[in-house]
């Protein structure tokens, strides 16, 4: 039961992008197109998972065994940085579709604060094992939605007569606001 | 000597535009848009965005400068994640120093001063410029960009704070008469507030080229 409900908490409620601001740099870079923004999330959401899963257990049987949590940050951006390098080799060994949809989107993943931020609110909120893999889950899907959302109503945007010193990143994020106070709707 | 003289006033110069860029030309945040999650995150009164701002400065100058210094050093390939290591160390110096002094600062910056860490500012910086530039053009560079994103923190911090509290620095400003607006304090306010200052930004940025014309 407490499962589903950090499901449902981490995809909507607590959505990564709107209400956390976690991983905005891309949010506003990669989500003018919708498919840019699928692949993105999809990318996302996968290591998201991954890094879930891994930063657990390094913080349970390594750091918190041997009594060195202050090498927390140290130790998990170099797992994630590693990760995301051994996610792209092995896609691109053993998917070539794959890798073509994901490829240039997953070196941008290690700089993205989401992963980071999971990484720091599960070792946070003691989550267990299973916990913390959903909470990665949904977390990745709340952060596709949210891109995908978004890049949908950019693409309308073109059409649309915006005040010039308005344009480019200024109207995205009063976009991004506007989206936020609808989100708001689901706590 | 003259050339020497020369020399220097230009060394000078230099110094002082790559000091001074990071307040309006290059401003991390209003140009770069670099290290959004940390400004829009924390900036819910002007204090949180004063902490956040220094935190910021002291990881910035640090790590621009040791990585001035061993830039002839380390390898190409593996000079990312060496950054990164530079970079968490002194983010680790921060967490703590706080926790010990400012705990309660520490608990309302909750998980957003370890994600300095991964902030694009501060690695953009190391692989944009102290990678590549002496030691005291990157200390100026890192201080500019890292004070000009500490005063854009202030000003949007001091803005919700005015109008989703009342008060500036926690003086009352305002008065009772002024119905607070809460949403200026939630997560849609932070967009909101951030995408207008980017508006008026563009809009100086307009005028100014237009008297500039003539």
């Amino acid at each position: 039961m407490e499962v589903i409900l950090i499901f449902i908490s981490a995809v909507l409620v607590n959505n990564f992008v709107l209400s956390y601001f976690l991983g905005i740099c891309p949010f506003i870079g990669v989500s003018d197109k919708i498919e840019s923004a699928v692949s993105m999330g999809f990318a996302v959401t996968f290591v998201l998972t991954l890094a879930a899963a891994i930063t657990w257990l390094i913080n349970r049987y390594i750091l918190i065994a041997f009594n060195v949590t202050f090498l927390e940050y140290v130790s998990f951006i170099i797992v994630i940085a590693s990760l995301v390098q051994f996610v792209e080799m092995f896609i691109r060994k053993t998917s070539k579709t794959l890798y073509d949809a994901l490829g240039i989107y997953l070196p941008l993943i290690t700089t993205n604060c989401a992963i980071l931020g999971l990484a720091l609110f599960g070792a946070l909120r003691e989550y267990s094992f299973i916990q913390n893999i959903v909470f990665g889950i949904g977390a990745g899907i709340g952060y596709t939605l949210a891109l995908v959302i978004m890049s949908g109503i950019r693409e309308e945007l073109d059409l649309a007569d915006v005040p010039e010193p308005l344009k480019g990143a200024a109207i995205t994020m009063i976009i991004a606001g506007l989206l936020a106070l609808a989100f708001m709707g689901f706590a | 000597m003259a050339k020497i003289d020369r020399g220097d006033t230009n060394a000078k110069r230099r110094g002082f535009s790559e000091f001074a860029k990071g307040f309006w030309k290059e401003n991390p945040i209003l140009v770069m848009l670099l290290g959004l999650c940390p400004t829009l995150a924390v900036t819910t009164s002007a204090i949180n965005g004063l902490t956040m701002g220094l935190a910021v400065v002291f990881v910035l100058t640090g790590s621009s400068l040791i990585i001035s210094v061993i830039r002839n050093i380390v390898p190409k390939q593996v000079r990312i994640p060496t950054f990164i290591v530079i970079i968490a160390t002194f983010v680790t110096m921060v967490d703590l120093f706080l926790k010990a002094f400012f705990l309660d600062l520490s608990k309302a910056l909750g998980p957003f001063i370890p994600l300095i860490v991964v902030n694009c500012i501060i690695l953009g910086r190391a692989e944009a410029f102290a990678s590549k530039n002496k030691v005291w053009f990157s200390l100026l560079d890192a201080l500019g960009v890292s004070f000009g994103f500490t005063v854009t923190l202030v000003v949007l911090g001091g803005i919700r704070e005015l109008l989703g509290m009342r008060t500036f620095f926690g003086m009352n400003v305002l008065g009772e008469g002024f119905e607070p607006w809460i949403v200026m304090l939630l997560p849609p306010g932070a967009f909101i507030t951030l995408g207008f200052m980017l508006g008026a930004k563009n809009l100086i940025d307009i005028r100014m080229k237009e008297r500039k014309r003539g």
